[in-house]
């Protein structure tokens, strides 16, 4: 198996409260990996430690190792972050569109790095609207602002944005829980279509969703993996007493 | 009736009564102004009093050209200098600063907020003047007594600094830390998040919070007044010539004009243009915040 | 990307210069009043009034009586009447579209320069055929006052969380009951900031007393006495080279009133902000 991500040793601190103990874990590639655990747990530090979102934050610690292709990115220096940060492509739990049009939402990052002229932007921003699932419902309205659209198309539009500057990684942090049924059934759809052309790395605390969709499971207790493996071992014959007691539902 | 029910009446109905009392001042004032303004209207016609530079109360004639080119070259200026240096100030300490010096800064700035016109006025004829005079005016070639409205201008935008940066700081801090990991987390350094998102979310605020500035830089009359010259017979060819505002002239001339009907009743229009004015700017800035806040919910 | 991080670091260098000059005027305000201020400083200064015979010497204790007098009164009425408009104009007693006009004319008048206020009193004063006293400078600053207190307390007001005054009214509390126990407390951290600013705003206001508080060299003794004051002093001497030690050491005390209300206020609401429900 080809692993996008590794960590060795990573420890993140929050205020002197540490948060994940000793992280080793490996993220397989062009597989739907589920962080599963109840809140509070560390998933969300887990996963915006990959793309280095946490520093933005004041007395926050880290240390480790993350691999990511070869090379410890937290090696690198500041001013090459967002190089990284383009790799990885976030999907929060409630969605934020830019305060900008549709279309300017998905050009965003295009824009910024600077990359195609106006019609391959065109090009790009309908290719990304497509995939995302989004496309017939807002071609008429492009240039509406983003903040008209509902919940769930909202999510979609922030899915479009991330994938617009071509990720390798997509890290999903709980995106289903703000949304309606439907909408967070059509959001699953779409990452399951999207693991085979990205690492999705997704954080859920309903066992359900993980369920249907992972192929890979890594469950993490009070900032400490218990147990990870593919998502058949796991759910079905899981190792570690705290995860059977996590599946059958007596913790969290 | 119930002790508490009366109670209950009698409280409300006080507080009805404040409320009436406050907007019957509002209009009071409008009124008493535009009843004063009459007077001199008869003798002039409005198109003299703010186009005509001659100021000969004795004959008539109010002639506000110069002081209306004034009010608007010191507030104008004022703003130029003020805005950039407020908006990037504000920038830095939001989103810039680390916690330690926020906490330092922020009280920093609402003591600046408060303090008074007068001493404004008085640091500004100190060392201002003195400077203008010996050092900046020669350095452009022109003769100067330091009492001028460049120097207005400097000391205008200092006071208006505060007004900026505080309700700036306010408005970066309510954009939600989320919206900053989204355009982050597509590779945009922390200045461009800073221009393209933060920037655009609270426009609406920064719009508002410059208008504030505008209307405190429009309405000073008293350090105005203390370093601008006070002449207003011509309008000013130059900048480091005396000048005149539209709220010092009241200032200065009240007086030795509020015995004479008709003379008074010139100031009294003055008054009702500086309060016409604000009025206005407050609710072209209320109809933008308003238009804002339909188009992006934030 | 290099582009990009020369942009970054040249606005960086600009945000900071820019930081620079507003803290630095701020520095060179204090310390030229404070070195000049405290030279000038005598108990002479503080304890006499000026000299009969010689009106630029003696002390300025007429002027510092005259600003308590005419602000702290002020900033009384002011604040009865701001928190009486302030709690009146939440949702529960008037029609929305009315108490935001209301605002509207509150901010207008925030914005009114202090000197309109001055001249409405003095032109009523005429009216009246009274004369340039405490009593109309208290007036002008009280009108001064209640915009800005008022606003504040409403802004306070308004974040009270409605399912605080819902839990009252399920208790059977009435609306002006529960709008004097329940609303008032939790939003009294930001009441208690915006009289404070008032008061700032108030002891240092020249224009709006400028005509309605008169001037005088004693200290006065009744409300129809007219009276000097700390900003109006520094106003009238500040251009005379005998008069500057005055001024200075009038700048000086405003200063450092303006100061101890600022840190009054981020104590006090400090203090007061324990016993708010977040």
């Amino acid at each position: 198996m080809n692993y996008q991500i590794e960590t060795k040793n990573l420890n993140v601190y929050y205020h002197n409260n540490n948060a994940l103990k000793n992280i080793n874990i490996k993220i397989p590639a062009k597989q739907l990996t589920a962080v599963i655990g109840p809140s509070g747990c560390g998933k969300t530090t887990l996963l915006k430690s990959f793309n280095r979102l946490l520093e933005i934050q004041e007395d926050v610690k880290i240390s480790g190792q993350i691999i990511v292709d070869g090379e410890n990115i937290l090696d690198r220096k500041a001013s090459e972050v967002p190089d990284i940060r383009k790799k990885m492509g976030l999907l929060s739990q409630k969605p934020y569109p830019l305060p900008m049009s549709i279309y300017e939402n998905v050009a965003y990052g295009l824009r910024i790095h600077h990359d195609k002229t106006e019609d391959e932007l065109d090009q790009s921003v309908e290719q990304c609207l497509q995939e995302a699932g989004l496309w017939n419902e807002v071609k008429d309205r492009l240039d509406d602002p983003a903040s008209r659209l509902s919940l769930g198309q909202q999510q979609r539009l922030c899915l479009a944005r991330a994938i617009a500057v071509k990720p390798e990684v997509l890290l999903c942090d709980e995106p289903t829980s703000a949304l309606d049924p439907i909408s967070a059934q059509q959001i699953e759809k779409l990452l399951l279509k999207l693991k085979k052309d990205y690492t999705v790395i997704l954080v859920t605390h309903t066992l359900r969703q993980a369920k249907r969709v992972a192929d890979y499971v890594i469950f993490l207790y009070f900032g400490e993996v218990v147990e990870e493996g593919p998502a058949d071992e796991v759910f079905n014959h899981p190792k570690h007493p705290q995860t059977k007691a996590y599946l059958d539902g007596e913790i969290g | 009736m119930d002790k508490r029910k009366l109670r209950d009446l009698i409280g409300t109905k006080l507080m009805l009564m404040v409320v009436l009392f406050i907007s019957s001042i509002f209009f009071l004032i409008f009124i008493l102004l535009f009843y004063k303004s009459t007077l001199v209207l008869e003798r002039t016609s409005i198109i003299d009093v703010l186009f005509s530079s001659t100021w000969n109360p004795d004959y008539g004639q109010f002639g506000l050209a110069p002081v209306i080119v004034g009010t608007m070259l010191v507030t104008g200026i004022a703003l130029i200098i003020a805005i950039p240096i407020s908006l990037l100030s504000a920038i830095y300490i939001a989103e810039y600063a680390p916690k330690r010096i926020r906490r330092i800064l922020r009280p920093f700035i609402d003591v600046l907020a408060g303090v008074p016109s007068v001493v404004y006025g008085l640091c500004a004829f100190l060392i201002l003047v003195p400077l203008v005079k010996e050092v900046i005016a020669p350095w452009f070639g022109v003769q100067s007594t330091g009492l001028c409205i460049f120097t207005a201008a400097i000391a205008l935008s200092v006071m208006v600094f505060p007004i900026i940066i505080s309700l700036c700081i306010e408005s970066f801090d309510a954009i939600p830390i989320a919206l900053k990991e989204a355009s982050l987390s597509v590779g945009a350094t922390k200045w461009e998040t800073i221009k393209k998102v933060v920037f655009r979310a609270s426009a609406p605020s920064v719009i508002a919070a410059i208008l504030l500035g505008f209307g405190r830089a429009f309405g000073e009359t008293i350090a105005v007044n203390m370093v601008i010259g006070n002449m207003f017979n011509q309008i000013p060819s130059s900048l480091f010539q005396p000048g005149q505002t539209l709220a010092s002239l009241i200032a200065s001339k009240y007086g030795e004009l509020m015995s004479i009907p008709l003379h008074e009743s010139a100031l009294m229009l003055v008054a009702l243009i500086l309060f016409v004015v604000v009025l206005l700017f407050n609710l072209a800035g209320l109809l933008i915040l308003r238009r804002a806040k339909k188009r992006w919910k934030y | 990307m290099n582009r990009r991080i020369i942009e970054e670091n040249v606005f960086r260098f600009l945000m900071i210069a820019s930081l620079c000059i507003v803290i630095g005027s701020l520095v060179i305000i204090f310390g030229l009043v404070a070195v000049n201020g405290i030279s000038s400083l005598s108990i002479e200064m503080v304890t006499k009034t000026p000299s009969p015979d010689n009106p630029l010497g003696g002390g300025i204790l007429n002027a510092i009586v005259g600003s308590l007098l005419l602000a702290l009164p002020a900033t009384c009425f002011a604040s009865i009447i701001g928190i009486g408009i302030a709690l009146y104009l939440q949702s529960d007693f008037l029609h929305p579209g009315i108490s935001n006009f209301i605002r509207f004319m509150l901010d207008v008048l925030w914005g009114v320069p202090s000197i309109v206020y001055g001249i409405f009193c003095f032109t009523i004063m005429i009216y009246l055929g009274m004369g340039a006293s405490i009593l109309v400078g208290m007036v002008a600053l009280t009108l001064l006052e209640v915009p800005i207190i008022t606003r504040c307390m409403d802004e306070a007001i308004k974040m009270v969380p409605i399912g605080l005054k819902e839990g009252a009214y399920s208790l059977g509390s009435t609306k002006f009951e529960t709008a004097v126990r329940v609303v008032q407390k939790q939003a009294f951290p930001g009441i208690l900031a915006g009289i404070l600013l008032g008061l700032g705003r108030g002891i240092g206001d020249a224009a709006s007393i400028l005509f309605t508080a008169g001037f005088s060299n004693r200290i006065p003794t009744s409300i129809f006495d007219s009276t000097a004051a700390l900003p109006t002093m520094i106003f009238n001497l500040f251009s005379l080279p005998s008069g500057q030690p005055k001024a200075y050491a009038a700048a000086f005390i405003l200063l450092v009133i303006v100061v101890i209300i600022s840190v009054c206020s981020r104590l006090l609401t400090r203090k007061f902000r324990q016993n708010v429900i977040k």
